[in-house]
């Protein structure tokens, strides 16, 4: 039996705030590709991490902003143009009584926008990635802390990756190799 | 000199949300372990109930597209009758999960997470059960694309003068973004039940809905983010929903409806009935599912006070109609408002007054708001209350209104009744189905709130 490719490294930790620590002593120690994986958000982890800001804003905003405009517009347009009708003796161009629908168009985009846009950001669905190989990983969702860094890492070497974790209070050191 | 006020900080410290001593396996395990479970018996039960009301509701809308809306009691003067009456009722339950889900989210109050995922829930069904009103409303179900700006061969547009056009915008766009918000929150709980799973559907099917979630903190960044825009988008959407569905009735002349209070007006009842419909939820929830350590007892104290407060000002909002309508000297206005409280429809006024104004008082002390039975009682009142409330605006205005001999009494029909029973059978029905397939109570957001989630507590407790 061939064994498989290492395509990345996988150790736990005790708690939340083990988990931060690992990540700052990764950060600090030049590490780009590795992530920890929580059951929940852990407050202050991006920092140690050295993550910035999610850019999902200002995809969102840009979005807002011409949904709201175009929808006034689009209101306008089919009101004037392309079936211009009387109703009430009202003028054709009555933009008092646009804001409600411009306003849910924009927040309607908008909110797709968030969740389509967070989605593809992240990269997401994807249904194969290497820490899933690992067989422990499922506590990830429930009340395991882990720190998964991947092979493309510049720094990363299968034995030296490995004992770096353990050092940092890593247990249960796994390289994760494609197991089907 | 300094000194450190040691009895303010103990006083200050809040008791945790969370009862039991839970760890984040525990909550896992209470929490998933239903959906894994068979459900019981009082389940199936309540499942058969309200499947039936689900036909019973198929039945009607059947007989209704194929008969005309003249099987219901609508007649010349009273042309909107309990169609609007439920719809107005359903679209107001739903305010609570949004408010519960984003508007407290971004005043970071973290006692909602243990509320706000069936909050959210409530919100869609409720939602749903209320556009089935405006639709079976228009008589010729089959043309109802037409609301919808499609090009057509006929080269028409549809009018964006009308508020009954922003009404399809706005609550469209309320249950599509509910929607959207719901599942996102749900992602990484669906993951969590994907790793428990034990057989090959079950893993399969979750796997696919919870798109592959890993939980690296490279995904929560941007997940939060998205989380916050989206409980951002939902909260003026929440608020401008109701002003908008209130606007169907402010835009016209009819006394009684013509009035700028209405879109404030109408967002706190709605806020209002949708809080005692959680609480009714939730305590039935609770009861069955043993989730007294998740939703304590301080959780369902705040969401009394939520409604004792709204209720307020919902009777101010009463009150007021009543003062301008005297202070305007109009007479039409005058008469309106003396005649919902003593003319023939003084039953439903006064039912409405007792339910949403006198009996919501009582949660002033806390004996009664801390007390289960009761607050149930009161919770179910109140929804009976708001029911009536639109029924009041609706009928009294329209039933008379300014030339006495184009007057008439509304009555409902069987079908009427029949419509309303059966919304309520959908409406459990999805909920049942709910509970029984997917968490009621958000797993993530519970550990989030756990005091060992916070990475500080170790440094003290270590």
């Amino acid at each position: 039996m061939k064994a498989g490719k290492v395509e990345g490294v996988i150790a736990e930790f005790e708690n939340p705030a083990a988990l931060i620590k690992a990540a700052e002593q990764l950060r600090d120690s030049g590490y780009k590709k590795f992530d920890c994986h929580s059951p929940f958000p852990i407050h202050g982890m991006d920092q140690a991490m050295g993550e910035k800001r999610s850019i999902l804003g200002w995809i969102v905003g840009p979005v807002a902003f011409i949904m709201v405009l175009a929808g006034f517009l689009f209101e306008g347009w089919t009101s004037t143009i392309a079936y211009p009708l009387v109703i009430s003796g009202k003028p054709l161009f009555s933009y008092q009584a646009y804001g409600a629908v411009a306003f849910a168009l924009m927040v309607l985009t908008s909110a797709l926008v968030s969740l389509v846009g967070m989605l593809a950001i992240n990269k997401l669905p994807r249904f194969h990635h290497p820490v899933f190989y690992s067989e422990r990983f499922n506590r990830a969702t429930d009340d395991g802390f882990f720190v998964s860094v991947e092979a493309q890492d510049e720094r990363f070497k299968e034995e030296d990756t490995a004992e770096f974790l353990k050092s940092i209070g890593g247990r249960e050191v796994e390289l994760l190799v494609a197991n089907d | 000199m300094s000194v450190e006020n040691t009895v303010a900080a103990d006083t200050f410290t809040e008791p945790p949300l969370i009862k039991g001593n839970q760890t984040f396996a525990s909550v896992t395990e209470i929490i998933s372990s239903i959906v894994e479970k068979k459900p019981k018996k009082a389940w199936f039960v309540l499942f058969g109930l309200a499947s039936s009301l689900v036909m019973i509701l198929l039945g009607s809308i059947g007989f209704l597209v194929w008969e005309g809306i003249g099987v219901w009691g609508v007649n010349n003067p009273v042309g909107w009758g309990w169609a609007i009456t439920n719809f107005v009722f359903w679209v107001g339950i739903g305010h609570a999960g949004t408010l519960i889900s984003a508007v407290l989210y971004i005043f970071r109050q973290k006692w909602r997470t243990s509320i706000n995922r069936f909050a959210e829930a409530m919100t869609i069904f409720a939602v749903i059960c209320a556009l089935i009103f405006p639709g079976v409303h228009v008589g010729r179900v089959w043309v109802a694309y037409y609301m919808f700006p499609i090009p057509n061969q006929m080269a028409i547009w549809p009018n964006f003068r009308s508020p009954l056009l922003w009404d399809i915008f706005a609550v469209g766009t309320y249950f599509s973004v509910s929607l959207m918000f719901w599942y996102t929150g749900l992602i990484p709980d669906l993951a969590t039940l994907r790793d428990r799973a034990k057989t090959v559907l079950r893993k399969r099917v979750l796997g696919l809905f919870s798109l592959g979630w890993r939980g690296g903190n490279k995904q929560w960044k941007h997940y939060e983010l998205a989380y916050l825009l989206l409980a951002g988008l939902s909260t003026p959407l929440v608020l401008s929903v109701h002003s908008v569905v209130s606007t169907d009735f402010a835009t016209s002349i009819i006394p009684g409806w013509h009035s700028t209070i209405f879109p404030p007006y109408f967002v706190a009842g709605a806020i209002f009935s949708g809080f005692a419909m959680v609480m009714t939820l939730a305590i039935i929830a609770r009861k069955i599912y043993n989730l007294e350590d998740i939703i304590t007892l301080k959780h369902l104290e705040r969401m009394n006070m939520v409604i004792m407060v709204t209720g307020m000002m919902v009777g101010y909002a009463y009150s007021m109609e009543f003062f301008i309508a005297w202070y305007s000297g109009n007479e039409y206005e005058t008469f309106t408002f003396l005649n919902r409280a003593f003319g023939p429809y003084a039953w439903a006024y006064w039912i409405m007054i007792s339910c949403n104004v006198l009996i919501p008082q009582l949660f002033w002390s806390k004996k009664i708001r801390t007390s289960i039975p009761l607050m149930f009682v009161i919770s179910i009142f109140v929804n009976i209350g708001m029911w009536f409330e639109r029924f009041v605006i609706t009928v009294t205005s329209l039933a008379n209104d300014f030339l006495p001999s184009s007057w008439d009494y509304f009555s409902p029909t069987f079908w009427d009744v029949s419509l309303l029973i059966g919304s309520f059978g959908l409406f459990f029905t999805l909920f049942l189905l709910f509970i029984r397939y997917l968490p009621m109570i958000s797993i993530t957001e519970i550990k989030g709130v756990l005091p060992q989630a916070d990475p500080h507590y170790y440094e003290n407790h270590a």
